[in-house]
């Protein structure tokens, strides 16, 4: 299970958490991806990165599904406290309380925090 | 126990460098087996020969090649290295420069992945 935990554009975490779950995606590893805290925001839709001379990747988070990877996890208290819905994102994660998080936590072989 | 090690911050900037080497060498002394360190985000720059450490600081690379000589598999990010100015005409010895699917590797064949980040 792939932790995104942090904001997409402010540090590269989230960028190189996303090719690292690209490429593993091609391993036929089961694999999953967790939105907490400011990662949250990494699948918002509408971000316009232009004025920061970025590439905006958030919609690279659609094509997981091209590599088998569809468990797309969100923390509903991040979300909840950001004043997000889940109309607000890219894709479409199942919405998880803390409790359920550290029983699939507790479940994952591997977890790489970004 | 077999244990992988990612180290995702860059020396002297982090404590995680330190922290990593600290787990593998207490690790090595159980008797436990370091299957390698994958080196991930700004972590690369741990394998920089270029860096020029003042003689009172620890010297975070060289302390990398010191496990690397007693066959540690150091592996840095081809993707993550290319970024940051880190090839192998600036390697240190020990290290390899690879890509994430020794990462994969590394997750699948330990018992244990420890992260060491921010």
């Amino acid at each position: 299970m792939f932790v995104m935990r942090k904001a997409p554009y402010g540090t590269i975490y989230s960028f190189e958490g996303l090719e690292t779950v690209l490429i593993m995606g091609a391993y036929e590893q089961d694999v999953s991806l967790l939105f907490v805290d400011d990662g949250v925001y990494s699948i918002k839709k509408g971000t316009d990165t232009t004025p920061l001379g970025i590439k905006n990747f958030s919609p690279t988070f659609r094509v997981l599904e091209g590599y088998d990877i569809e468990k797309l996890y969100i923390d509903k208290e991040s979300m909840d406290s950001r004043g997000l819905t889940l109309d607000d994102f890219v894709v479409e994660p199942e919405v998880l309380d803390k409790e359920q998080i550290a029983k699939l936590m507790e479940e994952q072989d591997v977890l790489f925090p970004f | 126990m077999k244990f992988a090690v990612l180290v995702q911050e860059g020396p002297y900037h982090h404590q995680s460098s330190d922290s990593a080497y600290q787990f593998v060498t207490a690790a090595m002394d159980k008797r436990h087996e370091i299957i390698g360190v994958f080196f991930y985000h700004d972590g690369v720059i741990n394998s920089s020969k270029l860096a020029d450490i003042q003689a009172d600081d620890r010297n975070i690379t060289k302390r990398w090649s010191e496990v690397g000589e007693k066959g540690v598999d150091l592996v840095v990010c081809i993707a993550a290295a290319k970024r940051r100015g880190i090839n192998d005409d600036v390697l240190a010895p020990g290290f390899r420069i690879s890509g994430l699917g020794q990462l994969t590797e590394m997750a699948i064949k330990s018992d244990r992945l420890v992260t060491f980040g921010a």
